[in-house]
């Protein structure tokens, strides 16, 4: 085909594509909402949800996590935009680390040493590394379909980040269910859920996300 | 240089605003200055000049199919350079060949764009010949034979709307095939 013919055809081509932050606007809840229900059929709130939001420990679960997810999906709303600058905005991951370092020094400086190890080990640390990934996964399959209408240049890192936000907003879902509090046990178990959940994001993404 | 890009800018405003007339001026643009950029690219890496209209089309499918992830209100240009830079690259890839190309390649494209509206893909056609009959004949009507949606419509015996789907389809799926086979 000639290249003035294409433009003839691509010019009378006038349906436009959802821009990618409306399809995540549009898919991220209808995500959330799976994930929801996979936590209602499977888990329960634990117990002792409402005295434990009182102490520290419980809020900086949800304030590691959510600040995580929200960090990702700035960096994601930038990567799927050609030629827009993603590195100024992936400062943001600071918050989720800041956190996060600020409870553990709670830990280390607050409490007797020999509480530190069983707090990191925790009780239910094989259901951690389980369900904060299933919690996260249709999350990340929404957020995966929503990028597709982007035009990311990297599509690995973009299909990370993705998994980035996914497990935090897997992780922060888990929370509502999980007993092990320590800032440690988060850092190690649940770092490890997010972690698969990010890998798989960069894997799947190289695939899916190339335009 | 910026002049241009402001030109450009506007252009796809308008475009994307459903200024058909506009747009289809805006690409009419973008080719010549696209096919210097990518024959200077290709010569710079020793590659053969022969593929440089198969990117030139490429890129403008990424163009039209992506127009809707530029923001009215960001600069036009680094999103032009960095589509046209994936092209590029996408395409020499494919072939098994390993490239970098920093970004400020395109910024400088042009300034004498040469005009050869004759320019043929061997490559479009070639996977324009597998895609569904109906998205196909749509396209060559509309494309090649210059029909307009309504025209199409009556000479193919479907609605306007189903000639507008198949048509949008049709340059989806040639921009999919175009990236991922070979």
């Amino acid at each position: 085909m000639r290249t003035d013919d294409l433009i003839r055809g691509l010019a009378a081509d006038d349906k436009r594509e959802t821009s990618p932050g409306w399809a995540v606007a549009l898919l991220l809840p209808a995500g959330l909402a799976v994930a929801v229900l996979l936590f209602s059929l499977m888990l329960r709130i634990r117990p002792d949800f409402l005295p434990m939001l009182a102490t520290p420990w419980l809020p900086l679960k949800f304030a590691v996590t959510l600040s995580l997810a929200v960090a990702a999906l700035l960096v994601v709303s930038r990567l799927v935009r050609p030629g827009v600058r993603s590195g100024p905005v992936a400062i943001g991951f600071l918050v989720p680390c800041g956190v996060l370092a600020l409870g553990i020094a709670a830990v280390l400086g607050l409490t007797p040493p020999e509480t530190w190890m069983p707090g990191l080990v925790g009780h239910y640390a094989r259901y951690c590394v389980v369900f904060v990934p299933l919690m996260g996964a249709p999350i990340l399959a929404a957020l995966l379909l929503a990028m597709r209408k982007g035009a990311p240049t990297r599509p690995g890192l973009a299909g990370a980040c993705a998994g980035l936000a996914a497990g935090g907003l897997g992780a922060a879902l888990y929370a509502f269910h999980c007993t092990d509090d320590s800032p440690l046990f988060v850092l190690t178990w649940y770092g490890i859920g997010i972690a698969a959940l990010t890998a798989a994001g960069a894997l799947i993404g190289r695939r899916v996300l190339a335009w | 240089m910026i002049d241009r890009e402001e030109a450009w800018a506007s252009l796809m405003r308008s475009g994307l605003a459903g200024d058909q007339a506009a747009y289809q001026t805006l690409l009419r643009a973008l080719a010549p200055a696209l096919r210097a950029s990518v024959r200077r690219r290709l010569a710079g890496m020793g590659q053969p000049l022969e593929e440089c209209e198969d990117i030139v089309q490429e890129t403008l499918l990424a163009i039209h199919l992506k127009r809707h992830t530029w923001r009215t209100s960001d600069p036009f240009g680094p999103w032009l350079f960095t589509v046209a830079r994936n092209k590029l690259i996408d395409h020499v890839r494919k072939r098994g060949r390993r490239i970098e190309i920093p970004i400020e390649d395109f910024a400088d494209i042009l300034p004498a764009a040469e005009e050869r509206p004759g320019a043929d893909s061997a490559e479009v056609d070639r996977h324009l010949a597998q895609l569904p009959a109906k998205q196909r004949a749509i396209l060559k009507t509309v494309a090649v034979d210059g029909a307009s949606v309504g025209d199409a419509a009556r000479q193919h015996g479907m609605t306007p709307g189903a000639v507008r789907v198949a048509l949008h389809r049709g340059f989806a799926s040639l921009a999919a095939r175009l990236r991922t086979e070979e």
